[in-house]
């Protein structure tokens, strides 16, 4: 079974370090990207199962970064991580081709479930 | 700002009255006023024409005398005339013909009585006139009618005289006049019960006697005061230089009276008449109560109609204010949801990502606890129960989070057919087991009729979820709830009540219970959203939502939803 590789893209710093710790900590391979913009650049040298996009971010918003996403590489799923009244955001998101949404702060429990269900669909796709 | 509906209502009834009193009152015066002058004047025009015809009769009268006496005079002779039994025969032709007489006599120039015929043969047959006034008088002027006087019969009478101007011999006829004539003339102008006529000469003595009192040759007395000695009595009006016809209104001595007087050509007499007011001008009074009655009727009906419109008026005004008070109070609730809601999206927004941050570092400390040796570090259990805390706490601060947006959330409302006793049933099904637990009876009331509506199922659902768990709160243990539904057909709604028996709501709370963040329940145990959720979903649905409640009996919450 190949590793599962996560690119977690969230401007706050304690959220998205402590969080790739635990991915790793949990033998997923994990990698933090501070903004949509850098999320992009990381994708150009890097590949990545599933991206974890929060939709509240300066410069870039997490429905934009998406796009740009599917449009570089279609084949990631993208979970939106939505962090206030912003459902519509996380539907939106899933119109444009995410995977699913999670509501902020949600049990890791939830977010790895949701995570591997992703995976699973995408090796689905692959295989 | 509470009106004063009771001022109000004098206000505008009193306004109502005035305005429509005056122009009744200044019609009706001015009506009546205009009317009092114009048949006041007709009554006088009546008076006059009155007058002058019984004058015109008396003068009439007179002339036919006068006719008659030169006629007799001057168609037989002195010498047939002084033998009394041929006068005796002339006078029963005149006396057959007209009763007009009581006595004939001749006198020559000398006064002597040289016949006569009449009751006072024996008194008069001797006497001479040569130093009477009257005899003077016929002689001077040819013709002479005397006024009332006593005479050598000492009772009153009046006499007409002729002089036949015989150049050797000049004579006198002489007649006097039965009173009862004049009498008989000078009462046909009486016209009412009260009226009074009669005939004065030129020194205001009575020539006739008036109906009410007083006698010949008396000045006249006004009646009613006939008794006493005569300079006591107040006497009527001085008329006896009167020429033309007067007619006049006045009062005398307090005694209010309509008069005309009018001289009589042949004698130097005037007729007076006098009218009481109160007859000649008995429709005028009748007409004064029609008007009165009418104005009255009027007033009422005004006073009624007032009162009517004034309640009418006012009650509409009472509605408007109550509708009002209850649209704005509406609009502030409706504005404080919209201002909440946005604040509630700014809250949960800036508290989530800490929220998050403290979630993950929570997490990852437990992970690295997991790693620890447990024998190491002494702290290890107070450490992980610490973390354990802080993921719980972190956990009830993301459940508050997750309502605040629900609360604030502006998505569109499902649209879906429901049954409204269905989605009553299961919802009340979810709470069976607990409300036995606490001994609460869910008395369900469903009515038969209750349409199929569209709304939200799962949104409305949460709605009474909600009413259901805060009653059971409110009851504690032991008690009713009573679940209804009824079809309100007028509006077209559907209403859902809840009613428990609650402890019930203060007064001083009813005004917060659907803010968001009130809770009376235990600290950690209500977020305070439950009820301000409920609001703006039903608010979203195009409902209501109301309560009533009376401390110590029970609160009543009902819910209004339309059929579409």
């Amino acid at each position: 079974m190949d590793t599962l590789r996560v690119l977690i893209v969230d401007d706050e710093d304690d959220f998205r370090e402590t969080i790739v710790k635990r991915l790793n900590a949990r033998k997923i391979l994990a990698e933090g990207a501070a903004s949509g913009i850098l999320a992009l650049k990381t994708l150009e040298d890097k590949d990545f199962d599933v991206i974890v996009l929060d939709v509240k971010m300066p410069d870039m918003d997490g429905i934009e970064t998406l796009r740009h996403i599917k449009k570089l590489k279609p084949e990631i799923e993208v979970i939106m991580l939505t962090g206030h009244a912003s459902v519509e955001f996380g539907l939106k998101g899933m119109q444009l081709g995410a995977f699913d949404y999670v509501m902020k702060p949600a049990p890791l429990n939830e977010l790895l479930d949701t995570i591997s269900q992703a995976f699973n669909k995408k090796r689905g796709l692959i295989h | 700002m509470e009106r004063n509906y009771r001022k109000l209502w004098w206000q505008h009834c009193l306004a109502i009255i005035c305005f429509s009193v005056i122009p009744l009152l200044f019609v009706n015066i001015s009506l009546y006023g205009l009317f009092d002058r114009i048949y006041t004047e007709k009554v006088k025009e009546t008076l006059r024409s009155s007058a002058e015809n019984q004058r015109d009769s008396i003068d009439l009268f007179f002339n036919e005398r006068i006719a008659q006496l030169y006629t007799v005079a001057n168609t037989n002779t002195f010498e047939n005339l002084t033998n009394e039994s041929y006068l005796n025969k002339v006078f029963e032709i005149m006396h057959t013909k007209s009763n007009s007489y009581m006595d004939i006599g001749i006198i020559d120039h000398e006064g002597n009585h040289l016949s006569y015929v009449g009751p006072y043969y024996d008194l008069l047959k001797t006497v001479n006139y040569q130093h009477e006034p009257w005899f003077n008088a016929v002689k001077a002027n040819g013709i002479f009618i005397s006024d009332i006087f006593m005479g050598y019969r000492k009772s009153p009478h009046f006499i007409i005289a002729v002089l036949v101007r015989d150049k050797s011999n000049p004579w006198i006829l002489r007649v006097t006049i039965n009173l009862k004539n004049i009498d008989d003339i000078v009462q046909k102008a009486w016209l009412g019960h009260l009226s009074d006529a009669f005939l004065v000469n030129k020194e205001n003595k009575l020539q006739t006697k008036p109906r009410f009192g007083g006698d010949f040759l008396e000045p006249p007395t006004l009646p009613g005061f006939t008794t006493g000695t005569l300079v006591d009595r107040p006497l009527y009006p001085d008329f006896s230089s009167v020429v033309a016809t007067k007619v006049e209104r006045r009062s005398v001595h307090g005694y209010d009276a309509f008069f005309a007087a009018t001289a009589i050509s042949n004698t130097k007499w005037v007729l007076v008449i006098k009218e009481s007011p109160d007859e000649l001008l008995s429709p005028l009074q009748k007409g004064k109560y029609w008007a009165l009655l009418l104005t009255a009727l009027g007033l009422a009906i005004i006073a009624t109609g007032a009162a009517l419109f004034t309640n009418t008026h006012v009650n509409r005004i009472k509605k408007t204010d109550l509708e009002n008070a209850t649209n704005s109070d509406m609009l502030l609730q409706a504005n404080k949801m919209i201002a909440l809601s946005k604040m509630a999206a700014g809250i949960a927004h800036e508290v989530n990502n800490p929220l998050a941050a403290i979630a993950e570092k929570a997490g990852w400390m437990k992970d690295l606890l997991a790693e620890e040796d447990i024998a190491g570090s002494k702290n290890f259990t107070e450490f992980n129960e610490s973390v354990d805390k802080i993921e719980q706490h972190v956990d009830r601060a993301r459940k508050i989070i997750h309502n605040l947006l629900g609360f604030a959330r502006r998505m569109e409302p499902a649209k879906e057919k429901i049954n409204v006793n269905n989605l009553l049933d299961e919802t009340v099904g979810f709470l069976e087991n607990e409300s036995k637990y606490v001994n609460i009876r869910i008395n369900k009331q469903y009515a038969e009729n209750v349409p199929v509506i569209t709304s939200d199922l799962s949104q409305i659902q949460q709605v009474v979820l909600n009413l259901l768990n805060n009653a059971i709160d409110a009851i504690g243990h032991d008690g009713t709830i009573t679940v209804a539904s009824r079809y309100l057909d007028k509006t077209d709604e559907v209403e859902i009540e809840v009613a428990d028996t609650g402890k019930g709501i203060p007064e001083n709370e009813f005004g917060k219970i659907f803010d968001p963040f009130f809770t009376t329940k235990e600290v950690g145990k209500g977020t305070g959203l439950g009820l301000s959720i409920s609001y703006s979903i039903i608010e979203k649905l195009g409902g209501k939502i109301r309560v009533q409640s009376k401390v110590g009996e029970g609160t009543v919450f009902t819910i209004l939803l339309p059929k579409q």
